[in-house]
């Protein structure tokens, strides 16, 4: 699913069926003004940003905050790579094809770093700290059969530079949990 | 040196691993009798006691195998830290004249595999487990891959470390893995959490300490030699301290609980880095262990590739490091942990240790970190 990219008038023509879907929560996220974008808070006081929204301030302490939609592009903080399927419950993918995905930080401006997956490259090791990332949505599969909204960040299509990483040295295929083949005692 | 405000005249384990068809609270009433039986007193002598477990039922139940003696008994749950936290309650305990002879007790038992922690218990949407982000593994690979470029440290060094670590289990009659492996082997075994690969990784395991404290003036009245607690402290994040389980953070970098804790067990002591024979630090993965021995002030931000490289955290290095195998060779049993490096330094300074004694130590550092973001420390010596 590539994300949206373009003009509006291009993104209106091309938009991104992951933007019809339901999403995986409530105001996690928005398209309303034509691109997607994160529904954070921003304290009134000090300033400071937080993702998801919440009540009060993680800095300041203080309970006068508000909504804000984050900046959609950011560059990568660090990253890593979720190589076995993580346990259900929480995860609602389940481990039926589960293929490995990116994970990482995206710093954007105004002083906040927001987690999400990473999205957008060949291989799920193909990412560099420091390459510019934009926020996208996309279908995610719940094992309950249903299809909902996430988000997650792609390199942004300005950058071109996307040397392999290394985490494709285990390969794309289904990987050992932490604790599979134990080291022999 | 401060006199301390706490003994540790009896410690007791029971062995790290799997440990199937014993429940978690079996071994930590067998690691409390072993405590007791070190310290050559009964579970009628003991005055009070803090247990910790995080998902092996509640320590205090275990009254009810030791004896209905009618003794206060505290139940304390922090994450991987609650053996640290354990140790701080004790300590609060005896400083205030409440009770001079107590046992802290830590025990667990986790199914196989990587945690399952439940969003709603850590305050977030149910959103963040569905999307696959509720992996504490997914957070040691983001921090050390961000500190690998940071600092210019190379997946040889964290191949090291997880090395050391099987090295010095193979010495550790109460460790779990104690086959050592080659560097090449680690780093070969399969990525789990770019770069970090399935032998740099603890696991979650079973496992019990337990330790008789006293208030020091009485520590002459036990069989074993004392060892002092010349400080203790715990401390949480503070804005800016990266930690699991964040959808967000800020940019900017603030202090972490580590950095803080072992400061303040520095401060508390009188001695810091440079001063200890043996240190135990959280290693929770390869790279926590290069990471918090920085943020606990005992090496500068990048010097660990020097460390590894000469093996000065060896056993018989100029600062051992993880000395019974650490989280790595011994699993994590989360209420267990905490207390088994104060159970390592224990025997340590006691000249108990066998076939991975540090000769002569006189003074020991301990720091145990856990989600979502808390850290204690402690400063021991003879």
């Amino acid at each position: 699913m590539p994300g949206p990219e373009g003009t509006a008038a291009a993104t209106a023509a091309r938009r991104p069926a992951a933007w019809d879907l339901p999403p995986v929560a409530a105001n996690l996220f928005t398209t309303a003004d034509g691109t997607p974008r994160l529904i954070g808070s921003a304290c009134r006081a000090c300033g400071t940003l937080a993702f998801p929204q919440q009540q009060s301030c993680p800095r300041c302490c203080g309970e006068d905050v508000t909504a804000a939609l984050l900046p959609p592009e950011g560059t990568l903080w660090s990253w890593t790579v979720q190589r076995f399927a993580p346990k259900s419950p929480p995860y609602a993918g389940g481990e039926a094809g589960f293929s490995p995905f990116a994970v990482g930080y995206v710093a954007l401006p105004g002083g906040i770093a927001v987690q999400g997956r990473l999205t957008g490259t060949d291989a799920p090791g193909g990412y560099r700290i420091g390459m510019a990332m934009r926020l996208v949505l996309e279908p995610f599969l719940r094992q309950d059969g249903t299809t909902v909204a996430g988000y997650a960040f792609a390199p942004a299509p300005g950058d071109s530079d996307q040397p392999a990483g290394r985490g494709q040295v285990a390969g794309d295929g289904p990987a050992a949990g932490p604790d599979d083949g134990s080291v022999a005692s | 040196m401060s006199p301390g405000s706490l003994a540790i005249v009896g410690a007791g384990i029971h062995p790290f691993g799997r440990n199937e068809g014993v429940s978690g609270l079996q071994m930590g009433v067998a690691a409390a009798r072993a405590a007791l039986a070190d310290a050559g007193i009964s579970w009628a002598d003991v005055q009070f006691a803090v247990g910790g477990s995080d998902s092996a039922g509640k320590p205090d139940t275990m009254v009810s195998r030791l004896g209905l003696t009618g003794l206060p008994f505290t139940n304390v749950i922090n994450g991987c830290a609650t053996g640290g936290a354990s140790l701080v309650t004790a300590r609060a305990a005896i400083a205030a004249g409440q009770h001079e002879i107590g046992l802290v007790v830590g025990f667990d038992k986790h199914p196989r595999g990587a945690f399952d922690p439940r969003p709603e218990d850590w305050g977030l949407g149910a959103w963040y487990g569905d999307l696959g982000l509720m992996v504490t593994t997914q957070y040691f690979g983001i921090k050390i891959q961000r500190y690998m470029h940071d600092h210019a440290i190379t997946s040889a060094s964290l191949a090291r470390v997880a090395a050391k670590a099987f090295r010095n289990g193979e010495r550790n009659p109460a460790a779990w893995r104690r086959k050592p492996l080659t560097d090449e082997e680690i780093l070969a075994s399969p990525m789990v959490a770019d770069p970090l690969t399935q032998y740099m990784f603890c696991s979650p395991s079973a496992g019990a300490v337990a330790l008789v404290v006293c208030r020091p003036e009485l520590a002459a009245r036990f069989p074993a030699p004392p060892v002092y607690v010349r400080a203790v402290s715990m401390r949480s994040r503070r804005f800016g301290s990266f930690e699991v389980f964040s959808p967000s953070m800020p940019v900017t970098r603030g202090p972490s609980p580590s950095q803080e804790a072992a400061q303040a067990a520095y401060a508390e002591a009188g001695i810091g880095p440079g001063e200890f024979d043996v240190v135990q630090v959280q290693d929770t993965e390869a790279g926590a262990e290069l990471m918090h021995l920085a943020e606990c002030g005992l090496c500068e931000h990048g010097a660990q590739e020097e460390l590894m490289r000469t093996g000065a955290t060896e056993l018989g290095g100029a600062m051992p490091v993880n000395t019974d195998g650490g989280c790595i060779a011994s699993g994590e049993p989360i209420g267990a942990s905490g207390l088994r490096q104060v159970h390592e330094t224990v025997l340590q300074l006691r000249g108990q240790a066998g076939d991975r004694q540090v000769d002569g130590a006189r003074t020991g550092f301990t720091h145990v970190y856990g989600a979502p973001g808390v850290s204690a420390c402690a400063v021991l010596s003879r």
